[in-house]
């Protein structure tokens, strides 16, 4: 860390790391100076010249965001002529900026009125004629309305920089210098809406949210993206129970303020008008609407019933599902219907990683060391695509510190750009690569290796053996596809496994096997789409199914159930990196219910209760706390911020079953069931379809 | 896309001046070249020269965009530029604007029906100590009265090459 | 000089040339001492060339005047980084017609210039940045370049001595911030002619990020001199702090426009009077753009000045890029100050907001208040938002177009207030404007 120098800011007496910005040390010590161009994280531009500031014995004010503090510094920030120069760059700005707020979308919560209502002139003097062009529609999602437009050039870094996909440039000079699309009259990017987020007034706008409210009409409910695995916290704006918008300003969570388009935007699937709205039974072959009393009492019956024969259950869980639900799902299938035949569609080998790592502590990757660590290795994923936030974090890394990076992959990946070494390797050979690779990483400070599921089984044992002798501190992180599939091992959706890993004995069947079993009698499906390629071939088989829609396997049911969303409940999740983080109910659709709820209602109905607890979040978190190794973190703590959780640290005592290991790999733009009925992503899809 | 043998030989020479990782360095001089044969920048063109200087066309979108002398819109045979900055203001530039606009009746960066003359009002294009200045695509006429400007757009008009019209001398090489 | 005939007042040391036959051509050149500095300088060390340099009191050509040898010994000798030497041959400052003179009559010169600073600093690599509107002289470097190589001075064993240096220019393509030179030097690489954030300078991050010379067509073209005859003969030549000779680009209303090589520190009047032969058609002076349109304008009554950096400087203008621009008495101050604008509105970037919209409104509001629809009010506002240009903008165009604007306000206030009440301009038909073509023929 670079020396500590004192200089004083407004007669304020102050101490920063000599070469730290001066507009850095100065919000460090809470005095702000305003800022269109300065942007965190991103390339300097000294731009938009609001950041002036007096510095004694410099002729000339000084641009703040370029300018170094120096030992004996003296600075001011408020004087009259600073404030003198702010409102003239207004005044400036304000010339061809339409004054258009009443039916901007950015009215409210726009830097440029903020900071006009500082230091900017109640009047203008202004008499000439603007510049008009017309508003352009780049995308589904993106809008660009030029006069609006103030040339700071954040949309511009947050696409380069930021993403690694510089999709955004300025064309034309001067005044009549415009940003553009990629494509011409569109863009072609990864549609993350990065580039609105970041503008600070409304000159780009969202086809998702534009025109929809102002902004002071909504509330803001912090909760985790339920699409991949990434933990994203996203911010969602609420107007009458209604989710209208998200976002992640406010740079909570372990995304700072990055969002995919799934976490930004793929929030609708939750609001469209296909929900589930009541449950249904069989009736002479088709689905009717019935009360949700006859509809559990129906259930109550048959599961009553199969389980006084001894008939066989098959039980699946949900990669999105909260922990609280998957745990209490997994303890009604083991304890209330006696059975291990429960599963769920796994997504990446933790199992065989946890049992590689036994006996060591801290080797699992946190978020956090995707940013910080000073090397990184990917194998066999393509990140950009599938975890758009790790990939955000890697090269985030490489700017900021020169982070080395890695990259075996089978296709050219999005890592090249930044990668120290890239090689080509085919799917599933991928390690077959890394001895050529081992006195570079052995050069390295610390290391962190995130792999896909190409990377299963024994060549999990592999990979760590290789890792264990670089002689370097390493840590892991195997890949998984929804937002708790981590949670879904975790909590023992896994018919060998009980919660936490610990072997559960008389092994169950797994997913496939129940599918295929002809002899199966109940089939309970809990936010998941098995059949969707597969047929039952149980034909027979009483088969309930929870869901937000009616998807294939929900057309297969006896009963279905309307559930919840995850936009829709409270309760945790826990991320690719083990990281649990709570989940806060935003908006709610009438006629569902959350699945912990239906599990706790189920069980009712069977005389369970008892056995099974409340079926309150808080209640059933307690008790994974107690009885999940690594879960015994204090729920206030999970509120304020990702947790990481210490799964067991000694071998896991069953064989994994990497044949049962299959990613969906859904890229940008699907996202398993949720993706079909997201109108943003598939309107991207169509857009690109017709081009 | 191809180009006439000279300019291709142009490009190998720009693709060899710079360093080997720096080839961006090549896209304007490339499309500045170019241009005077595609008779304006295309999309094609801006996509053959981002791919030979290794860089998106975006790139090359935000330079074109920059440079006056880059025009997406093909001018005329006879691009007849008159200098209206301060030293030929001074001593009859604007005039010579005027004039030329009348008698023409083509505007600024317009083209004349034919295609054979276009006219700009540019800004100093540094003959200033032999002023009034007018350049023709790329050659120089200095203090040039109203009536050698009226004998070279008659003579561009009438299809003469400006080296034809021998009442009035260009200056340079 | 073949654009119009010299004056006897002359001392021509970089034009020396130009009257010579054949003067571009490299046997002229060697006929007459070419190359002989940078024989003289391949005995020297990188800091006795330097040192001569400084010695020579050798200040920037281009406009800012910054010392020449000190800018040169900022280059970190020990960088492992490449080093280049980039020539700014992007004049285009309103006023200016020099280099494009030293180029076509004397490339050679430039040529052995920039070879010395190649040495000076150990770089190996060269280019030339020519204003694209310039693409005669694209061909005339060119050629000379050829025939540098063909001679031995450019390669990789120059003179067989182990001296690896090349050289290639390079084409701009219309774009005046591009004279700026980190602006020239994004430009360079391909990307738009917005300026750099500095420091660093160029002589630590130019060119590719390398250690850069970065000087104007005339600078350089002073250097063999300088090296040939001693620093100190080429200060002598000048006033104290200004070292040498000047290309001084007369034009505007004189009865003799043209180029000329005069000492530093020439009266301005003399040089009007006796080099330009007196205010055309007898008319009275009104006023003198000393060194380009962004100079800060003179009245009549400030002209009797000498013309170095720091007497200029003292009048509250700059020396600039040496283009002298001459006003009778019939100008129009406020069509003028509307021309400026207009030029660097149409130049201005668009990277900073005070000159990306404050060039823009002001040429908006002087065109309106030309035309006869000026308010009262808008006088004090054009001074005003000049000002609120002037230090706040990312480069020098935004100051180079309020410091001009803002002295015409100053000192033409009551042509300003004649446009007032819808009146017609003043200055209408006055004659000023029209043509003194084949006066310098």
């Amino acid at each position: 860390m670079a020396d500590l120098v004192k200089f004083t800011i407004n007669g304020q007496e102050l101490e920063a790391p000599a070469g730290m910005l001066v507009i850095e040390a100065a919000k460090q010590n809470g005095i702000e100076i305003p800022s269109f161009c300065y942007y965190e994280g991103y390339s300097l531009q000294a731009a938009c010249r609001m950041c002036l500031v007096e510095v004694e014995k410099m002729p000339k004010m000084q641009v703040a965001c370029t300018l170094q503090v120096g030992a004996g510094m003296v600075i001011r920030t408020e004087t009259d002529q600073v404030q003198a120069a702010r409102k003239s760059t207004l005044e400036f700005l304000l010339t061809n900026h339409p004054l258009d707020c009443p039916v901007c979308d950015k009215g409210g919560e726009c830097e440029l009125q903020d900071m006009v209502f500082r230091y900017g002139a109640g009047e203008s003097r202004y008499t000439e004629t603007k510049i008009h062009v017309d508003e352009q529609q780049w995308s589904p999602v993106v809008f660009y309305d030029a006069p609006r437009c103030i040339l700071c050039f954040r949309c511009v870094r947050a696409c380069d920089e930021g993403m690694g996909v510089s999709a955004l440039g300025v064309v034309n000079r001067g005044a009549m210098s415009l940003i553009a699309p990629n494509k011409g009259d569109h863009l072609e990017c990864d549609e993350c809406g990065q580039c609105i987020d970041i503008c600070p007034v409304g000159a780009l706008t969202s086809g998702a949210y534009r025109y929809q409210t102002r902004p002071w009409e909504m509330e803001h409910v912090g909760t985790i993206c339920t699409h991949c695995s990434d933990g994203c916290k996203t911010t969602l704006g609420v107007r009458n129970d209604e989710i209208v918008r998200g976002n992640n300003r406010d740079r909570s969570g372990v995304n700072g303020e990055f969002l995919c388009i799934k976490g930004r935007y793929a929030f609708d699937f939750s609001e469209s008008t296909e929900r589930l709205q009541s449950p249904m039974i069989r009736v002479n072959g088709k689905l009717e609407e019935v009360s949700w009393s006859k509809a559990l009492d129906t259930i109550a019956k048959k599961f009553a019933e199969v389980k006084a024969k001894g008939g066989k259950f098959g039980v699946i869980g949900s990669n999105q599902t909260t922990n609280e639900e998957n745990y209490y799902l997994q303890k009604f299938a083991r304890q209330g219907l006696g059975t291990n035949n429960i599963d769920h569609q796994r997504t990446g080998d933790v199992v065989t990683l946890v049992d590689a790592l036994s006996g060591t502590t801290g080797r699992l990757a946190k978020t956090a060391d995707f940013y910080e660590s000073q090397a990184v290795l990917v194998i066999g994923a393509d990140l950009a695509v599938e975890h758009p936030f790790l990939a955000f974090q890697i090269r985030a890394n490489f700017r900021h510190h020169e982070a080395h990076v890695y990259a075996v992959t089978a296709d050219t990946v999005r890592e090249d750009l930044v990668a120290t070494r890239s090689v080509r390797a085919t799917r599933g050979e991928e390690l077959a690569s890394l001895e050529a690779l081992r006195e570079a990483l052995a050069a390295e400070k610390n290391l962190v290796i995130v792999f896909g599921d190409s990377i299963k089984g024994d060549k999990v044992r592999s990979l760590v053996a290789f890792g264990e002798t670089l002689g370097i501190p390493v840590s892991y992180c195997a890949l998984v596809d929804y937002s708790n599939s981590r949670g879904a091992i975790d909590m023992g959706l896994v018919a060998e496994l009980n919660p936490g890993y610990h072997a559960s004995g008389a092994a169950g069947a797994s997913i496939d096997e129940m599918l295929a079993a002809n002899d199966l009698a109940a089939l309970w499906v809990v936010g998941s789409n098995p059949l969707q390629h597969t047929k039952l071939a149980a034909s027979r088989a009483f088969v309930v199914v929870q869901d937000l829609f009616l998807t294939e396997t929900a057309q297969r049911a006896d009963v279905v159930l309307p559930s919840a969303s995850a936009y829709e409940k409270n309760g945790t999740v826990t991320n690719g990196c083990g990281e649990v983080q709570r989940l806060k109910r935003a908006s709610a659709t009438m006629g569902t219910k959350t699945d912990l709820e239906i599990i706790g209602l189920i069980a009712k109905e069977m005389g369970l209760a008892p056995l099974m607890g409340p079926w309150l979040p808080e209640t059933v978190y307690a008790e994974i706390r107690k009885s999940v190794k690594g879960y015994d973190i204090p729920l206030p703590l999970v509120t304020i911020g990702a947790q990481q959780t210490a799964p067991v640290n000694g071998r896991v005592g069953v064989d994994s079953r990497p044949d049962l290991i299959r990613s969906s790999h859904d890229n940008l733009f699907t996202s398993g069931t949720l993706g079909r009925y997201s109108t943003v992503l598939n309107s991207v899809i169509e857009g690109r379809q017709s081009r | 896309m191809t180009f006439s043998p000279e300019l291709e030989a142009r490009f190998e020479k720009f693709l060899t001046k710079y360093p080997a990782d720096r080839k961006r360095s090549a896209v304007i001089p490339m499309l500045v070249y170019a241009q005077d044969e595609t008779e304006a920048i295309t999309q094609e063109l801006i996509e053959e020269v981002a791919k030979r200087c290794g860089v998106t066309p975006l790139q090359v979108e935000e330079v074109v965009g920059f440079y006056s002398m880059l025009h997406k819109k093909p001018q005329g045979k006879y691009h007849v530029q008159i200098c209206t900055n301060i030293s030929c203001l001074l001593v009859g530039g604007a005039e010579l604007w005027e004039q030329a606009t009348k008698k023409t009746g083509i505007g600024h960066k317009q083209n004349s029906a034919d295609g054979r003359i276009s006219l700009e009002e540019v800004e100093c294009i540094g003959a200033c100590s032999w002023a009034p200045a007018v350049q023709i695509n790329y050659d120089f006429y200095h203090f040039v009265t109203p009536g050698q400007l009226d004998k070279l757009l008659d003579g561009l008009a009438a299809g003469k090459k400006p080296e034809e019209i021998t009442e009035v001398q260009k200056v340079s090489c | 000089m073949r654009y119009n005939p010299p004056s006897p007042l002359e001392t021509p040391v970089l034009s020396r040339r130009f009257r010579l036959p054949n003067s571009q051509s490299i046997d002229t050149y060697l006929a007459t001492d070419g190359y002989k500095g940078f024989e003289k300088a391949t005995g020297m060390t990188q800091d006795e060339i330097i040192g001569e340099v400084k010695t020579s009191i050798l200040r920037g050509r281009g406009g800012a005047g910054f010392p020449t040898g000190m800018k040169w010994g900022f280059v970190p000798r020990t960088s492992p980084k490449p080093k280049y030497i980039v020539v700014n041959a992007d004049e285009s400052e309103p006023g200016t017609c020099k280099d494009r003179l030293l180029m076509e009559f004397d490339p050679h010169q430039l040529i052995e210039g920039v070879l010395i600073a190649g040495l000076a600093v150990g770089a190996q690599q060269g280019y030339i940045y020519i204003r694209g509107e310039f693409r005669y002289l694209i061909g005339v470097m060119d050629k000379a370049i050829d025939e540098a190589y063909a001679k031995g001075y450019l390669g990789d064993n120059i003179l067989g001595k182990g001296i690896k240096f090349n050289l290639a220019t390079h084409s701009g393509a219309g774009a005046y911030e591009c004279g700026e030179e980190s602006a020239l030097l994004e430009s360079f690489e391909g990307k738009r002619g917005n300026p750099r954030i500095r420091p660093p300078f160029p002589a630590v991050a130019g060119a590719y990020q390398c250690p850069t010379i970065l000087n104007n067509v005339e600078t350089f073209c002073a250097v063999p001199s300088i090296i040939l005859n001693g620093g100190a003969w080429f200060a002598g030549l000048g006033t104290p702090k200004n070292g040498g000779t000047r290309m001084f680009c007369l034009s505007g209303h004189v009865n003799k426009p043209g180029v000329y090589e005069l000492p530093m520190g020439f009266n301005l009047m003399r040089m009007i009077n006796e080099v330009g032969g007196g205010i055309r058609g007898g008319k009275k002076l009104k006023a003198v753009v000393p060194g380009g349109s962004s100079c800060p304008i003179l009245k009549a009554d400030e002209c009797d000045l000498a013309m170095d950096y720091d007497t200029v400087a003292a009048a509250k203008s700059m020396l600039g890029s040496g283009g002298v621009v001459v006003l009778d008495e019939d100008t129009c101050m406020v069509n003028f100050a509307l021309r400026i604008m207009r030029f660097y509105a149409h130049e201005s970037c668009g990277w900073c907001i005070p000159c990306r919209e404050g060039t823009t409104w002001l040429k908006k509001l002087l065109t309106r208040f030309h035309e006869g629809q000026g308010q009262r009010s808008d006088i004090v506002m054009i001074g005003d938002l000049s000002k609120n240009m002037l230090g706040r903008t990312f480069c020098p165009l935004g100051d180079a177009a309020a410091m001009p604007t803002i002295a015409i306000v100053e000192k033409f206030r009551e042509e300003f207030e004649a446009h007032l009440d819808g009146k017609p301009c003043p200055y209408e038909n006055k004659g000023s404007y029209f043509s003194n073509s084949g006066l310098a023929a």
